[in-house]
């Protein structure tokens, strides 16, 4: 369990982070460090410099004005116990409070689990469904990426090697229904398969818009757009949410392991997706 | 704590609060990574990445140049040094025992054997040098299943060892007569049962320092050992060939074992070797949780068939029993004890069953070795016949609990003999233990909630699991364990000595340790009651061998029953002079001298009385001592017992089962264990409730799994689930007492009652809440996919 070995780097802003990047292609950023420092330790990851983020003042923030903008470096544990996270995007807040271990909720980072794009993490699929987005800091200056857009392929993301992640927006999602369903791995804590649902509602009980997305189940966190569409504009009925979860699997590249093999984990997209809906609108 | 003062209060039977726990929780505790010498370097592991091969080379070239780096050495350079010792071959039967050398030679015969050692001024160092080092293998094949190991054709680990058969070993009946018995059986049932591969996980992995004095020529090692006494005499006589006064063998704060740490591993006689070759420089090797997992010992691993013979009413008739043991890549320190002696002899449980055959085949395979694991064998054995009771359960239609019940050995049968070989049990009352079971978790509604449930195709199914066990602890005495008789290479006897210093204060030395169970705490109560000196005033010594007097160790349960008897006889006879010396002071006859909570006085005259510090002051100074008496309160007890103690109980375990993904949520868990007389029960329902999480996660979460190339797939925690808090329930503990009629004390030994129990209960639940759409069994660890496929998810 000792890492190979690197360099420590504890840039005092950005701009200099970005720079040592730009400078390092194998450098990684170090947050919470909770998925990056066992990868270490068991010499899976090697990288030549650790770039600590911990002294860059402004990346911790949570601020909601309508919309919700968090600092890339808010703990699971800041977010799971903001007020302003729990008005304006419930399923959020709960969430940072189921993942990992309390260890893991002390240290780890929402910026952190988004630009690791681990197939089995929570919050990727919840910023999905969410509709988030991120703000990054390259060399090239700032720019925003869609969660649409983020999740490119297993453990790997749209952001260049120098860009960094400073904030997570979630959009006005005053009056949606939203709900994260899962079932965990009994020895990683990770999703087997988790699914996020969250409902704009229109007038009359009609759902306006539906995003959902699974996690767990395929290389990245993955909208439902199956389920999505068969919801668009329809109201709120046991039919309608069977319907979705019947629908929910369609067209996904679903993996399988030693735990869960891919027919089952397909099984429990379906069943997950039924209960995220059911929970959302109960 | 004045209350713990009082001398006239009985400790014993008190939960007093663990006195080793502010030192260990406060990080004040010395484990073997805490250990810090002078001068010392550190060593890693060369392991092989290949389950089956030819070294062809080692080319260690590079690594000798890296920073830091003192040394690469292969196996080669350890040639001198013996393989390590089999201690426990099984009894009666030709062992065909090939044991591993300290660094491979020639061949490797599982992933992660050792292969080089390099030694470095730091463990970083050393980890980076590791990685420089290039082996080559010719790869001959691999086999990890035990079935498949003794079919022809099956790569063969060892010239000695034709079909990878280690050994074959049966007891009971000759199969014939077991056959007729079952041919002639009102209902019949066969099943095919996995015990899977689980590994330990200890919090604290393994690890050994050793040191060589060139000055004496004495060595001393720190390891990681739930035995030192015996790692001292297997290191000296069998691996290094040195005599055994030259070595010393400290056991420091040992973070947990569960079994895996009784045994002789390479790395002991390893670090002593090199110390020496760097001219005394102590050494330290600590294995990181990936190499824990790979090469410390497993534990289970069986491949079971077994046929069952019974009435329409439920009673047992025949019952044969087929079993294939792995072992692993070789033979470790006491492996073929666990599966025929453990194991054979403990499969009729708590039942009277007239025809027992049990045949067991031990077999090599390309894992890492599979040797006792809390509860070695009785886990094994328990969940056989717990999962026959509710198979016969199922073939009859008598409910689960009157299956027990019809079959109970009864109180009057006592001492029983089994007729498969095991010592007679030495006492027990079954019924009880099943009747408050039921009683506190409330039978009768459960079943007809499960009922209802049913009737109304509920989501959620309700389980209710039973497992009446009984084990055997306290294993001995040593004429039958040992070698002529069971095979085991040694005695099972302990010794404590017990000395009362000039001031009053009592050291004792015991050849027990403990490895997180408390000894320090419960042997100063027994200490405290028996001699009548505050507890706070009694210190229990233990773990080096330097100072306490010859042990065997900390497993089977066995420190209470054997090493405190020890204690406690020996304590008797410090008493037995102290009262001979008050009588000599206080003029009287000895006959005529009542000894009371530490006080000795003549019969009528209790105010005149003589404390046991008086006495050991005038022992000590020795001015006025009687007749031949030797001066100094100071006795040594060696304790062989006549008999094993034999712990029971009953276990309930409810579970709901979602029928929709398979999911098992525990719901209820009751446990009523009689462990004989306690002695501290806070420390007794922190070993049940340890032992029962343990039980239960090898039914539902823990399970080793090699891929066909021989890698452990469940290398890390990441993939192998050991129980969380969260995924354990709060139990609900009550307690019968059946005093042991082996020993003064009357206790049992409490250590793995848990593990041997849950398993099978926590099984048989979520089969049981399956039953009534035709599941009669599941194999472990029962995942939700398992249980959804099972009730027909997945079919096309």
């Amino acid at each position: 369990m000792f890492p190979n070995r690197f360099e420590y780097r504890r840039p005092g802003s950005l701009a200099e982070a970005v720079q040592i990047l730009a400078e390092n292609p194998d450098a990684k950023l170090l947050a919470g460090g909770h998925s990056l420092l066992p990868a270490m330790k068991l010499r899976l990851a090697a990288p030549s410099t650790l770039v600590d983020l911990s002294q860059i003042e402004g990346l911790r923030g949570i601020a909601a004005n309508g919309a919700l903008t968090i600092g890339a470096l808010a703990t699971y544990n800041q977010v799971h116990d903001s007020a302003a996270v729990r008005q304006a995007a419930p399923m959020l807040a709960d969430t940072c409070g189921i993942v990992g271990d309390p260890q893991v909720r002390v240290r780890g980072t929402l910026g952190g689990s988004l630009a690791h794009a681990d197939p089995a993490a929570d919050l990727t699929a919840v910023v999905l469904a969410l509709g988030g987005e991120v703000t990054v800091v390259g060399s090239g200056g700032e720019r925003t990426i869609a969660a649409d857009d983020l999740f490119v392929d297993l453990l790997t993301t749209s952001l260049a090697p120098e860009e960094i992640i400073t904030e997570i927006r979630i959009p006005d999602l005053a009056g949606a229904k939203m709900a994260y369903e899962k079932h965990e791995h009994p020895a990683s804590g990770y999703a087997v398969v988790g699914v996020a649902a969250v409902l704009a509602m229109g007038d009359g009980g009609t759902i306006r818009s539906a995003r959902l997305a699974v996690t767990g189940a395929t290389a990245k966190a993955t909208r439902l757009s199956s389920a999505e569409a068969v919801l668009a504009g329809k109201t709120v009925r046991t039919e309608t949410i069977a319907a979705a979860a019947a629908a929910a699997a369609d067209g996904l590249e679903i993996n399988g392991d030693l735990y869960a093999s891919a027919d089952y984990r397909r099984h429990l997209v379906g069943v997950l997706t039924r209960r995220a809906l059911e929970r959302a609108t109960g | 704590m004045s209350a713990i003062l009082d001398p006239t209060r009985k400790l014993v039977g008190q939960p007093i609060k663990r006195r080793e726990d502010p030192r260990l929780i406060a990080g004040a505790g010395a484990y073997l990574d805490d250990i810090k010498l002078t001068g010392m370097v550190h060593a890693a592991l060369v392991r092989s990445t290949s389950a089956h091969g030819r070294i062809k080379s080692i080319d260690a070239g590079t690594a000798r140049g890296m920073p830091g780096v003192l040394a690469v050495f292969t196996g080669e350079d350890f040639a001198d040094l013996n393989p390590l010792p089999g201690a426990w071959t099984a009894g009666g039967v030709q062992n065909n025992v090939n044991t591993p050398r300290v660094l491979a030679i020639g061949e490797v015969h599982q992933v992660g054997d050792p292969v080089a050692v390099v030694i470095a001024e730091n463990a970083y160092q050393a980890a980076d040098a590791v990685e420089a080092v290039a082996v080559e293998y010719e790869d001959l094949g691999v086999v990890v299943d035990a079935k498949k190991a003794t079919e022809d054709g099956a790569p063969q680990l060892h010239e000695n060892a034709p079909n990878n058969v280690v050994l074959k070993w049966s007891c009971g009946k000759e199969a014939a007569e077991v056959d007729t018995a079952l041919a002639a059986a009102e209902v019949r049932v066969q099943q095919h049962l996995v015990n899977q591969r689980l590994i330990p996980t200890s919090i604290e992995p393994r690890g050994s320092i050793g040191r060589y004095d060139p000055g004496t020529g004495d060595y001393t090692l720190w390891t990681t050992s739930q035995a030192p006494h015996v790692m001292r005499l297997l290191i000296t006589a069998f691996v290094m060939g040195i005599p055994e006064n030259k070595l010393r063998v400290i056991s420091p704060d040992v973070g947990g074992g569960f079994g895996c740490k009784i045994f002789c591993y390479y790395d002991m006689a390893l670090m002593l070797a090199l110390s020496k070759k760097l001219d005394g420089r102590p050494v330290k090797f600590f294995e990181d949780r990936s190499e824990n997992y790979l090469t410390t010992t497993h534990g289970r691993d069986h491949i079971t068939d077994v046929e069952i013979g019974a009435t329409k009413d439920g009673r047992i008739t025949a019952l044969k029993v087929d079993t294939h043991a792995n072992l692993g890549a070789y033979f470790s320190t006491i492996a073929a004890g666990i599966p025929t002696t453990l194991y054979g002899r403990m499969v009729a449980g708590c039942y009277k069953i007239p025809n027992i055959r049990v045949d067991v085949t031990a077999v090599y395979t390309n894992t890492a070795m599979v040797d006792a694991y809390r509860g070695a064998g009785r886990p094994e054995a328990a969940f056989v016949i717990e999962r026959v009771c509710d198979l016969v359960a199922g073939a009859t239609g008598v409910d689960p609990a009157e299956v027990r019940r019809r079959n109970f050995i009864q109180p009057e049968d006592f001492p029983y003999d089994t007729g498969i070989g095991m010592l007679p049990y030495d006492s027990g009352n079954y019924e009880p233990a099943l009747d408050r079971a039921l009683e506190i978790v409330g039978y009768a509604g459960l079943r007809a909630e499960q009922a209802a449930r049913r009737e109304r195709d509920d989501r959620k199914l309700l389980g209710i699991g039973l497992s009446s066990y009984v084990e055997v602890c306290g294993v001995a005495p040593s004429k039958w364990i040992g070698l002529p008789g069971e095979g085991w290479g040694a005695g099972l006897w302990e010794s404590a000595n017990v000395k009362v210093h000039l001031t009053g204060k009592v050291v004792v030395t015991t050849g027990t340790l403990p490895h997180g169970q408390g000894h320090e705490t419960s042997f100063a109560q027994l200490v405290a009651d028996e001699l009548g000196v505050p507890y706070e005033d009694i210190e229990i010594k233990h773990s080096d061998t330097l100072g306490t007097p010859f042990g065997f160790g900390t497993y089977g349960s066995r420190s209470a029953a054997v090493g405190g008897t020890a204690i406690y006889k020996s304590v008797a006879k410090v008493r037995e002079k102290a009262k001979k010396l008050a009588a000599h002071m206080l003029e009287a006859a000895e006959a005529d001298i009542v000894w009371e909570h530490g006080r000795a006085y003549v019969k009528g005259s209790p105010d005149a009385a003589k404390t046991i510090q008086d006495i050991a002051l005038q022992a000590a100074v020795a001015y006025d001592l009687p007749g031949e008496m030797e001066p100094y309160l100071d006795e040594t007890t060696y304790y062989d017992p006549p008999n094993c103690t034999f712990p029971f109980g009953t276990h309930v375990c409810v579970v709901e089962v979602d029928r929709e993904t398979g999911e098992i949520a525990l719901q209820r868990y009751v446990a009523v264990d009689d462990v004989g007389n306690v002695i501290n029960p806070m420390i007794v329902d922190g070993q049940v409730h340890g032992g029962i999480a343990q039980g239960l996660a090898q039914a539902l979460y823990e399970g080793a799994v090699y891929n066909d190339q021989g890698e452990l797939v469940t290398g890390t925690m990441n993939d192998y689930a050991i129980p969380k808090a969260s995924m354990v329930p709060t139990y609900e503990l009550e307690r019968t007492v059946t005093p042991s009629p082996t020993n003064p004390m009357g206790v049992k030994g409490a250590g793995e009652a848990g593990t041997i129990a849950s398993t099978p209960a926590v099984a048989n639940a979520v089969i049981d809440a399956l039953a009534h759409l035709g599941v009669n069994h599941l194999d472990m660890p029962i995942t939700p996919e398992k249980v959804w496929r099972a009730i027909g998810g997945g079919a096309s």
